[in-house]
């Protein structure tokens, strides 16, 4: 007992540390959302990647069960073409109805705290699930986008801005069909990088960069910032544009949340997409 | 006494400059000085391990509790607290002076402070801005941030060093 406490006094240094590094590191994993999440996310990976390699083993097994089905089906869509029936249906027309529906609206926020220099960044405004804003709503400002809508209360809501590792905004050069992922590299919070993009395109800087309209979250056509340089990424066939924000995240007073009223009819329509193809 | 006093003067003093002033400085896109670690810094020798790491701590969670970021500067507080136990016992044998010494520029001169200073600076904002991340495939990415920062917070910390210790010894 004795050398065990002299162990313990001599080393003290040593025990400290674990006892305040172990209280410090339970306070930031419990309060803080991201470390939180990708810690879980880690473990979840883990056991992901497992249960993928599992489900591969199994899937080479089961391949003649699988033959054999594919076959059925491909008889019986075959006897549903077209080809298969003798034509003798007349030709009909449609009208369309032109009344306008609101598809976007928008809800005007303060901006009542933000962070910027932080590798991933939020801001909070005072609107929330009282006002209508849930999460996953586009997020604009006076100059273009700023982000999307992460958690909401009653009356707040936090908006993880396009200064985040994990933000994914469609976007696509104005005029052009080609759309890409906007991703920030964590260095300048003006400057964000648009991938994805093929390198045919013969960019100028000072282009427009704009959402795609791609998705629920954003209408087409809002500004996102200009292209400040283009470059192809070594071997690769797309272009890396870096692309300076429209937005001035320094100055930001007022942003619009956008609610999208088919957002739901369109979410479950592709949701039930992916669950067919699941089966 | 007096040097109880000094301390909690110069914990207020650090933690407003951070909060209010270098908390919105920021240098070549996102390199921010972390000053506040001056005080760990500055803690004399004889300052008993468990209230070293107490006040580390303490300073940490306080500098969090401004920052929304509960635990972060703690953490890496603490570990700082840890590496300065370490490199004190290594490197100072305090039979050599004839006063209590104190880890300040004026007394242990610019060479020991220099290596003292970049270690524990280097050391605290490798684990901060580390931690912030999260992500291991992000160190590389985040260690050019590291060097920035720490070059600028040394600066500070010499700057600081130097008005300060004139001041004392004029009196």
């Amino acid at each position: 007992m004795l050398n065990l406490w002299r162990f313990i006094s001599r080393y003290n240094a040593f025990f400290f540390l674990i006892i305040y590094l172990t209280i410090a590191l339970v306070l930031l994993i419990r309060n803080n959302d991201f470390q939180r999440a990708s810690t879980f996310n880690t473990s979840n990976q883990i056991v992901g990647s497992v249960y993928q390699e599992v489900n591969s083993i199994n899937k080479y097994l089961n391949l003649a069960l699988v033959n054999d089905s594919l076959a059925n089906e491909n008889r019986r869509l075959h006897a549903m073409l077209k080809t298969s029936f003798m034509d003798d249906s007349l030709v009909t027309n449609t009208v369309t109805d032109t009344i306008h529906k609101v598809k976007y609206e928008y809800i005007l926020a303060e901006v009542v705290n933000k962070s910027i220099n932080s590798r991933n960044n939020y801001i909070t405004i005072n609107r929330g699930s009282k006002q209508g804003i849930k999460k996953g709503m586009g997020v604009i400002g006076p100059s273009g986008v700023v982000g999307i809508v992460w958690n909401v209360s009653e009356n707040f809501a936090s908006i993880q801005s396009v200064l985040h590792e994990d933000t994914r905004i469609t976007s696509s050069i104005e005029g052009t069909p080609y759309f890409g992922p906007l991703v920030w590299n964590g260095k300048d919070p003006r400057i964000v990088t648009l991938t994805d993009i093929p390198n045919q395109l013969n960019l100028k800087p000072k282009t427009r960069v704009v959402t795609s309209g791609l998705g629920v979250i954003f209408p087409k056509g809002i500004l996102i910032g200009t292209v400040l340089k283009s470059g192809v990424k070594g071997g690769g066939s797309f272009l890396d544009i870096a692309v300076k924000l429209s937005t001035d995240f320094y100055a930001l007073q007022y942003v619009y949340v956008i609610k999208n009223n088919f957002q739901t009819e369109q979410e479950t329509l592709e949701e039930a997409n992916k669950e067919s193809l699941n089966e | 006494m007096n040097n109880i006093i000094k301390n909690i003067i110069r914990y207020l003093v650090l933690v407003l400059i951070q909060i209010f002033l270098l908390k919105n400085m920021v240098l070549f896109g996102l390199n921010t000085p972390y000053l506040y670690i001056l005080f760990i810094l500055l803690l004399p020798f004889e300052t008993p391990n468990w209230l070293l790491f107490l006040l580390s701590f303490l300073i940490g969670l306080n500098i969090d509790l401004f920052n929304d970021t509960v635990g972060l500067h703690a953490c890496a507080c603490v570990i700082t607290a840890f590496f300065r136990v370490l490199i004190t016992s290594i490197t100072v044998q305090k039979e050599n002076y004839e006063s209590d010494p104190e880890p300040t520029l004026a007394i242990m001169g610019f060479r020991w402070f220099f290596f003292y200073a970049l270690v524990l600076i280097f050391i605290h904002h490798f684990t901060l801005l580390n931690l912030e991340v999260f992500r291991f495939s992000e160190i590389p990415a985040t260690i050019s941030r590291v060097f920035l920062s720490s070059l600028f917070t040394l600066l500070l910390v010499f700057v600081a060093e130097i008005v300060f210790f004139k001041k004392r010894q004029r009196k």
